[in-house]
């Protein structure tokens, strides 16, 4: 058994791995195509290709890997805003660094580092805010991206900005919502995902009702997962069981992190900073309507897309990567034509190469010899 | 991003500002505890117990053997170096780290 001395509990995954097979091999008797489940967070997809589960699985389940990794949906047209803002000479440009690789239109904000322009990698919003406190003749600008998880964060950091009357900080806002997302996924009529393994760390600020319509409307089983290895293992039983049992309802495997009503403050700034925006592009995805956020009204003084110029413009996807198809589950990371050869995590082509939980730069790092083979 | 990082609150820095002094696996910094806070206790009663944090913010109490498992968990995944060089390098213009 080659991987279950990784396992902190290798009896525990022995177990998870029998019953996981004998439901599949179940479900397998009643259809004719694999059990293809979703995991919609990235940090599920680093840990599944991390501890090679996969291999360990049946042939009948296949893993779809999900949009959830937020710099892998930032479409080009953002970095190159991102990149314009940073070229005045008056703006220090902000963001986590995962941010600084992806290659957008006119290259990356890592190339446009190198070409001269301000740009620092910060740990967290309030970084970004103390820059601006200690650098007062210059314009701090945050780009500001992440789900759920990290959008709260930021609207704390403008709330703090406002109370101390800080006026040379804003904001690039980029963050996305997953629950319009999955809804627009769901809606593709060839969407052939059988189940879901939830976002922990996004039910942990939203709670686990936002997903209720997955079972009710779609009929899909939604197990809000850990990010061990072990929890991703008993959250994909827990969605085989659904199956079999021919059930469809949002269960939280991570109840220790994710309580049933997520995070009353973190939800309260949220509705206080931000609105949705009416169209939202996503890499790979295209435009899903209220799927972005941007600040209200009353927090203009923050945003940055109001206080500089700038041409909102789309920008086609490469052509010869086929994220789209990846992200939708379609087609696995090495199926696509770009993988391993003109797309690598060291010149990335596609964002689902650049981070760590994208899934091309997990399965490249994890599989990548093998795959390209 | 998505993982965060089990912290121990060692200290409240400013109650009035809601920040907190943290040690994340032997690197000390400051995070804003609003999502934490007990809503009928003084924020003292936080110095001691571990949370996770996303980009500066305690989103999460957890257990010691939470916060224990998942330290183990992002020293595996090889996460916990980068989200600590990360927080140590923040705001320089020189060597550039990922952040998760």
């Amino acid at each position: 058994m080659r991987f279950s001395e990784e396992f902190r509990d290798p009896a525990l995954a022995e177990k998870l791995f029998t019953e996981i097979a004998r439901t599949a091999e179940a479900l397998a008797r009643t259809r004719t195509r694999p059990i293809t489940v979703m995991e919609v967070c990235g940090g599920h997809t680093h840990t599944i290709f991390r501890y090679g589960l996969k291999d360990r699985l049946p042939d009948t389940i296949e893993f779809a890997h999900g949009p959830g990794c937020p710099v892998c949906v930032l479409p080009m047209g953002r970095i190159d805003d991102a990149i314009t803002l940073a070229r005045r000479p008056e703006v220090m440009l902000t963001t986590f660094g995962d941010a600084l690789r992806v290659p957008g239109a006119q290259g990356s904000l890592l190339q446009a580092r190198a070409a001269g322009a301000d740009i620092r990698m910060v740990y967290s919003p309030l970084d970004a805010l103390e820059l601006a406190r200690k650098n007062p003749d210059r314009e701090v600008v945050f780009f500001a991206l992440g789900f759920e998880t990290t959008a709260p964060s930021t609207a704390l950091t403008v709330l703090r900005a406002a109370r101390e009357g800080i006026k040379n900080f804003s904001l690039l806002c980029q963050h996305i919502l997953i629950v319009p997302t999955l809804r627009a996924l769901l809606e593709q009529p060839d969407f052939a995902v059988d189940g879901f393994i939830g976002p922990g760390h996004v039910a942990m600020v939203t709670g686990t009702r936002p997903y209720d319509f997955v079972a009710t409307t779609y009929n899909r089983p939604f197990v809000v997962a850990g990010f061990e290895p072990l929890d991703i293992l008993q959250s994909l039983l827990m969605v085989l069981r659904q199956l079999e049992s021919g059930q469809a309802k949002v269960e939280n495997q991570y109840a220790r992190v994710v309580p049933p009503n997520g995070n009353p403050a973190a939800l309260a700034a949220m509705r206080q900073v931000y609105e949705t925006r009416a169209d939202n592009a996503w890499r790979g995805l295209g435009n899903i309507a209220s799927s972005g956020l941007q600040l209200r009204a009353a927090w203009s003084a923050f945003d940055a897309e109001r206080r500089f110029p700038l041409t909102p413009h789309n920008v086609p996807d490469p052509a010869s990567a086929r994220c789209g198809a990846v992200l939708t589950g379609r087609i696995r990371p090495a199926e696509c034509p770009a993988f391993g050869r003109e797309c690598t995590p060291d010149a990335p082509l596609g964002a689902l190469m650049v981070s760590s939980e994208g899934a091309c730069a997990a399965c490249y790092d994890y599989e990548g010899a093998r795959q390209v083979a | 991003m998505c993982l965060g990082i089990p912290a121990r609150i060692t200290g409240i820095a400013d109650a009035a500002a809601m920040l907190a002094d943290v040690d994340v696996h032997g690197v000390r910094r400051q995070v804003d505890v609003l999502c934490v806070a007990p809503t009928d206790a003084p924020l003292e009663d936080l110095i001691g117990s571990w949370v996770l944090v996303h980009v500066g913010f305690a989103m999460s109490r957890i257990s010691e053997t939470e916060a224990r498992a998942t330290l183990a968990l992002l020293a595996e995944m090889g996460e916990l170096h980068e989200e600590l060089s990360a927080m140590q390098s923040t705001g320089e213009t020189g060597a550039l780290h990922a952040v998760q």
